[in-house]
């Protein structure tokens, strides 16, 4: 089992029970990464971040160094945080913002002194009513360390930061809803182009949108260096990773691991991770990377935790959500609840994506309650073919966001590897499992 | 108008001016409306309107957007078991169903003494203890259906109070004061931005007749 042993990043501090206090932040290095940035200039600090190659932790995994240099030069800009965190089995974000919030505070100054922003905003899911006191509390104490506001540390840098929270909508993940979302809006996905919010995002002006963890390995690198990071990992793939592991397995959690040399066995089955599937059960299938995700077999098991590796392998590590299934899940359940979910959440702008998702639900509903007809597996794939035309990976899209496109991927991959399980229900009239 | 309390108000104020523009409070100011009302009174929505220089229709249309909103009444209590993927493989429809049967509502419902209302939730991200559950968004953990009736009882009892706020209250940790950058130099900063534009509208203009002159002469020509 390759359980390596390289640092831990953005989970150092997670062993101790205060770990979200200023006072435990200081006791282990909080703020050093700050300082040394701000004895820097702050093309030399971007230029760090750019050396580390650090991939966007968000779900599209866009370099982070790439996405900042990518910001538009105006007198008036902006830097916020996607911590919105609502992929259906993604709780590492959530992790991060309740049990280290000053590392997240940390990383926004750097990258905020970075880029000159105007003002920061940390865009926090509102159903994390705990996450949001902590942040807000590490924020209350960090202005009066002296860490925020004006003359941060006597440099002569100064940037407010704010604390925005959520309401309740999947879609505002999606940077340009969270942007709306910000503005007061209903979270509706901007039409593209522009492609980037780093050319038009909060306003109207260049904005930077960086994930939790993205931020959260901010400090680390600046005071560690960019080329230890990127020593970490991989190809394109540097560093380590927080994982969300869940379902059938012995021991769900949080887990950080160096990207690449770990791989889904590992995960799932190495004893100071997941220590197995529960009951000694087997593997069915995975989600890879959130419900967005084409599900992997047992067979895939082997491949290691890196973008592109996933990505040939025609799946995505996505929001770092690694879901187990054993093999007494029902697959014609479990695609019908992830559908349920897109159905649900779907902001309603688009109608393959609005039509099609309520859709399938029923078809999938039908299907499981033992109400299904045979034609129906090919009716499933027929509409998530208009939703996703040729069902490949990537996926073709045919609306404003990836939500719509990311629908058909269990339903696919559910038939691609269980199609008997569909024809079973449809032929005993009821789902075998019970 | 005076449906906010004093304390409330002056509250309301102070978040609208954490953000460049006035409509960003909108969500805030919603759930602090929330906290005083325990849910998004009509009466709260004509207000924040008039705070953020737009219609009630505007609040309305953006609130009913986001789940954590409520414009209808909701019990002291919102429990909210979630029923997604990781939970599912958790036995979370066995919850469900044992909650709607002992407090005898349908998810979406609210209990006739006003106390709990039942919610089927979507991924809350605590998908370590499934099934998870949560009461006015504070995490109680993974449920046994004897657990969940423990919490139910102890919810009505009122021995949980001190650690789950009535429904609205989100954050009890307030903001320590407002914005500390210099007004005057974000000011100097958008002033800068407005003359950018300007320009790039005046270049913009100057081209477009440059180019509208071109083609005049040029029909002219012809």
């Amino acid at each position: 089992m390759a359980v390596t042993d390289v640092p831990r990043i953005v989970t150092a501090r997670l062993g101790h029970d205060d770990s979200h206090t200023l006072e435990r932040y200081l006791a282990t290095g909080g703020y050093e990464g700050l300082r040394k940035a701000l004895t820097m200039t702050p093309e030399a600090v971007a230029a760090e971040v750019d050396a580390a190659s650090l991939l966007g932790r968000g779900g599209a995994g866009f370099p982070a160094g790439r996405k900042w240099s990518m910001l538009r030069k105006d007198p008036v800009t902006y830097l916020v945080v996607n911590g919105d965190e609502s992929e259906p089995a993604t709780f590492k974000d959530h992790l991060l913002v309740e049990r280290d919030p000053h590392q997240l505070i940390e990383g926004v100054l750097i990258t905020a002194y970075a880029l000159g922003v105007t003002q920061a905003f940390i865009y926090v899911r509102g159903e994390f009513a705990l996450g949001l006191e902590r942040v807000t509390q590490a924020l209350n104490e960090a202005y009066d360390h002296g860490a925020v506001g004006t003359d941060i540390f006597g440099s002569g840098f100064s940037i407010d930061v704010v604390v925005h929270p959520g309401a309740g909508a999947y879609i505002c993940g999606e940077e340009t809803a969270l942007l709306e979302s910000l503005e007061g809006k209903r979270g509706f996905p901007r039409i593209k182009p522009p492609y980037f919010p780093a050319a038009v995002g909060l306003y109207g002006q260049p904005t930077v949108v960086n994930n939790v963890e993205t931020m959260s390995n901010i400090p680390w690198i600046l005071l560690h260096g960019g080329q230890a990071f990127a020593g970490l990992g991989e190809g394109r793939s540097a560093g380590t990773r927080l994982f969300a592991l869940s379902g059938h397995v012995r021991r769900p959690g949080a887990y950080e691991v160096e990207m690449v040399k770990t791989t889904f066995r590992d995960l799932v089955y190495a004893p100071v991770y997941g220590g197995g599937v529960r009951g000694d059960g087997k593997v069915k299938a995975i989600i890879p990377g959130g419900v967005s995700a084409p599900w992997f077999g047992p067979d895939q098991l082997d491949l290691p935790l890196g973008q592109d590796e996933v990505g040939n392998a025609g799946s995505m590590l996505g929001s770092g959500a690694i879901t187990v299934m054993d093999s007494s899940t029902c697959m014609v359940r479990a695609a019908w609840r992830i559908t349920k979910f897109f159905a649900r959440e779907s902001c309603g702008q688009c109608t393959p994506c609005r039509e099609g998702s309520g859709w399938l639900e029923r078809v999938l509903r039908r299907i499981e309650q033992g109400e299904g007809r045979e034609e129906d597996i090919d009716l499933l794939l027929d509409v998530s073919d208009n939703i996703a035309p040729g069902l490949q990976w990537p996926p073709q899209q045919t609306t404003i966001c990836v939500l719509g496109p990311s629908i058909p991927s269990s339903i696919h991959s559910a038939i691609d590897m269980f199609r008997d399980e569909f024809l079973l229900h449809v032929k005993e009239g009821r789902c075998p499992g019970g | 108008m005076t449906h906010f309390d004093a304390e409330t108000a002056a509250r309301a104020r102070e978040l609208v001016k954490l953000y460049p523009e006035p409509r960003s409070a909108l969500i805030p100011l919603c759930h602090l409306a929330q906290e005083q009302d325990g849910w998004l009174r009509p009466e709260a929505m004509e207000e924040i309107a008039a705070l953020l220089g737009i219609t009630p229709a505007e609040v309305r249309g953006t609130a009913t957007f986001y789940d954590m909103l409520h414009t209808e009444p909701v019990g002291r209590y919102l429990v909210s078991v979630c029923t997604n993927i990781a939970c599912l493989l958790g036995g979370a429809e066995g919850l469900l169903e044992h909650a709607e049967r002992t407090l005898g509502v349908r998810a979406g419902g609210t209990t006739s003494d006003g106390m709990i209302t039942l919610e089927d939730a979507e991924c809350l991200a605590g998908c370590d203890r499934t099934p998870c559950v949560t009461v006015n968004h504070r995490y109680v953990g993974g449920l046994s259906p004897h657990a969940f009736d423990q919490l139910v009882a102890d919810l009505r009892a009122g021995r949980r109070d001190g650690e789950i706020p009535p429904h609205g209250t989100l954050v009890r940790v307030r903001r320590n004061g407002g914005l500390r950058v210099d007004k005057e130099r974000i000011a100097a900063e958008r002033a800068a931005t407005a003359d950018a534009q300007a320009a790039r509208a005046r270049a913009a203009k100057e081209a477009a007749e440059a180019q509208g002159g071109a083609a005049e002469a040029k029909g002219g020509a012809a």
